[in-house]
């Protein structure tokens, strides 16, 4: 047995870009344990709900993260509409979905980039960021932005799309699903990426039960927290949770291969089964008393929204639990006898947004 | 996504680790815990799921009243408490891994702590 | 073998164009819908000051005494609330980015005086 060492690790580290903080303790080269440490960022954006009106929120809420953006500008929005009990159009419905799962799309080839980097193979890392630029370009035509997407609102979505803009959605979802296909089977076969990802970090059912992980960390071993389950807009356009049994880095991996290439089928029967009518309601007045919790699946996992209203313009808090918050305990729990060199690409697996968490 | 299933019940500091036994042993998932700027107190929301079902617990704590930590049960919660704890100055006893007001670093001890109660009170 | 599952997509790469343009050489064209920066029509604007209220970055000042508008270009966050929200409809959000600068840039629009208008 050796001695054991204290290591910092971040939250400026060459090997991981985000503002996350570990103290590995080490015995030898393998980490014993690793105590996480975040709030570098804090932001605060949650408090300004009480001053901004309901309605204007939603852009300061959709700049909690940059990734999923088009997410928490839904989770907000669908939190609010609860509270005020507006029912949106089943177009907008179908156009939320339809841009969520744009946004996982361009979330999992940025995360499949990323552990491609982080594992050493940087010209995959390219070819995935290459792909993901075509879902950037589609939103920027339909919706203004390339990244914040300013596109819903509470009450709907602020545009509708031309036929032109759901011929180009399902072009651009064609080239993604050849290009995917060649790339994940690098992910899927290439011995350098399984020799790398098989069998590290492994996180068992109970594990993840008991650290109460969501999104792909808990998809790769098993356990269905998915809340897409539960919408019956999803399982109209053929949505099955994808699990997988393993629980190592690479089924973490072929979760987020596999829901790519689902979401791309979920892209193009919603453009097919597009229901016509209006894109958004009217929302008017003053919040009700009351409180309304949302959730959304992200690409992360599942994102929890609260909102509690009083009677004014203004909510009293509005509450957002991104996915990493979650898997910080799970990620601690992966750590624990791995390798060092292994510590920043387990960290990645976890897909980690550390500013999305500290809001 | 449709969010029909839930409801909201209130708790008494007292009564969170006994909620929190219990339901760990009925399999529910430990979604959140987040504070709520009040006057004369911070109430504490608390929501566990099972199968896509929440259920939140409203915990009216006074300022200056510990509440026993969640984190023998679900550990998990450490996040979540050590966040309370730094924006809104509840204590949390018994914890499993307390950071002691050092997990957020911030220019202001506990901005979101709401006001004294001592106005409201004589109002009422 | 596991060398060749690669292989393909290197082999295209060396004889394919490079997904990148030559930025400063060929210009970058924006789509029609893209939020760059917001155009004011002052002969149309009846300072009612919804824009300045509605701007979640309080980017926008209206002067009613002075009849005039002012955008701050670098806080503005190209949402296009303004626009959606102005009831003459005088503010509309264009392609085009503001430019970056050492300074912050602010614009100042004068709003003529409307003969029917009483306020």
């Amino acid at each position: 047995m050796g001695k054991r060492t204290i290591v910092p690790f971040g939250p400026q580290h060459p090997a991981l870009p985000e503002p996350v903080h570990l103290d590995l303790e080490l015995e030898d080269e393998t980490v014993v344990r690793a105590i996480p440490s975040i709030g570098y960022v804090h932001r605060g954006l949650e408090k300004l709900a009480e001053k901004r009106d309901y309605n204007d929120m939603i852009y300061v809420m959709e700049r909690v993260c940059g990734i999923c953006s088009f997410g928490h500008g839904w989770g907000y929005a669908g939190a609010v509409e609860g509270l005020m009990g507006v029912r949106i159009p089943d177009r907008a419905e179908c156009l939320r979905v339809m841009f969520h799962e744009l946004s996982r799309v361009h979330s999992h080839l940025l995360w499949l980039g990323l552990l491609a980097d982080g594992l050493g193979f940087d010209s995959l890392f390219m070819h995935c960021w290459r792909i993901r630029e075509k879902v950037l370009d589609v939103f920027e035509a339909i919706t203004g932005g390339r990244v914040i997407m300013s596109f819903c609102k509470v009450g709907g979505v602020r545009k509708d799309l031309t036929p032109e803009m759901l011929k180009m959605v399902k072009d651009t979802c064609d080239m993604i699903e050849d290009e995917m296909r060649k790339t994940a089977l690098v992910f899927m076969k290439d011995s350098s990426v399984r020799n790398r990802l098989c069998g590290t970090g492994v996180l068992t059912k109970e594990d993840v039960i008991d650290l109460c992980a969501v999104g792909p960390v808990a998809r790769g071993s098993g356990v269905n927290n998915d809340v897409r389950t539960t919408s019956e807009m999803y399982r109209s356009l053929g949505f099955e949770p994808i699990l997988y049994d393993e629980g190592d880095c690479w089924s973490r991996c072929m979760v987020r291969v596999d829901e790519i290439m689902q979401s791309l089928d979920i892209i193009r029967n919603a453009i097919a089964n597009l229901p016509e009518g209006d894109v958004s309601v009217p929302v008017k007045g003053n919040a009700p008393v009351g409180d309304f919790m949302f959730r959304v699946e992200q690409p992360r996992g599942e994102a929890f929204y609260y909102v509690q209203g009083n009677g004014t313009k203004n909510l009293s808090r509005a509450r957002v639990r991104t996915p990493t918050n979650i898997n910080i305990p799970a990620m601690t729990k992966m750590l624990q006898g791995c390798n060092l060199q292994d510590v920043s690409m387990l960290v990645i697996t976890i897909d980690p947004c550390i500013s999305c968490t500290e809001r | 996504m449709t969010e029909n299933t839930q409801t909201f019940e209130t708790a008494t500091p007292e009564e969170v680790p006994a909620i929190a036994e219990r339901l760990k042993g009925e399999g529910y998932r430990m979604v959140q815990i987040c504070g709520v700027t009040k006057t004369g107190c911070t109430e504490v929301l608390y929501s566990f799921d099972r199968d896509f079902s929440v259920r939140n617990f409203k915990v009216d704590v006074p300022f200056g009243t510990p509440v026993k930590s969640i984190t023998p049960w679900y550990w998990a919660a450490f996040v979540y408490e050590n966040e309370v704890h730094d924006l809104f100055d509840v204590e949390f006893t018994d914890s499993r891994l307390d950071y002691k007001g050092n997990f957020f670093r911030m220019s202001r001890k506990t901005p979101w702590k709401g006001k004294e109660a001592e106005e409201t009170k004589e109002g009422a | 073998m596991a060398v060749m599952k690669f292989g393909g997509r290197l082999l295209r790469n060396l004889f394919s164009k490079p997904a990148t343009k030559m930025y400063p050489v060929v210009p970058r064209e924006y789509p029609e819908r893209s939020r760059g920066h917001i155009e004011f029509d002052p002969t149309a604007c009846i300072t009612c000051n919804i824009c300045g209220k509605k701007c979640p970055t309080h980017a926008i000042t209206i002067d009613k005494a002075a009849r005039t508008m002012t955008i701050d270009r670098m806080n503005c966050i190209q949402c296009g609330y303004c626009a959606e929200s102005c009831p003459k409809k005088c503010i509309t959000i264009v392609p085009g980015y503001t430019a970056p600068d050492a300074q912050k840039v602010s614009e100042t629009f004068q709003i003529p005086e409307k003969p029917k208008e009483q306020a």
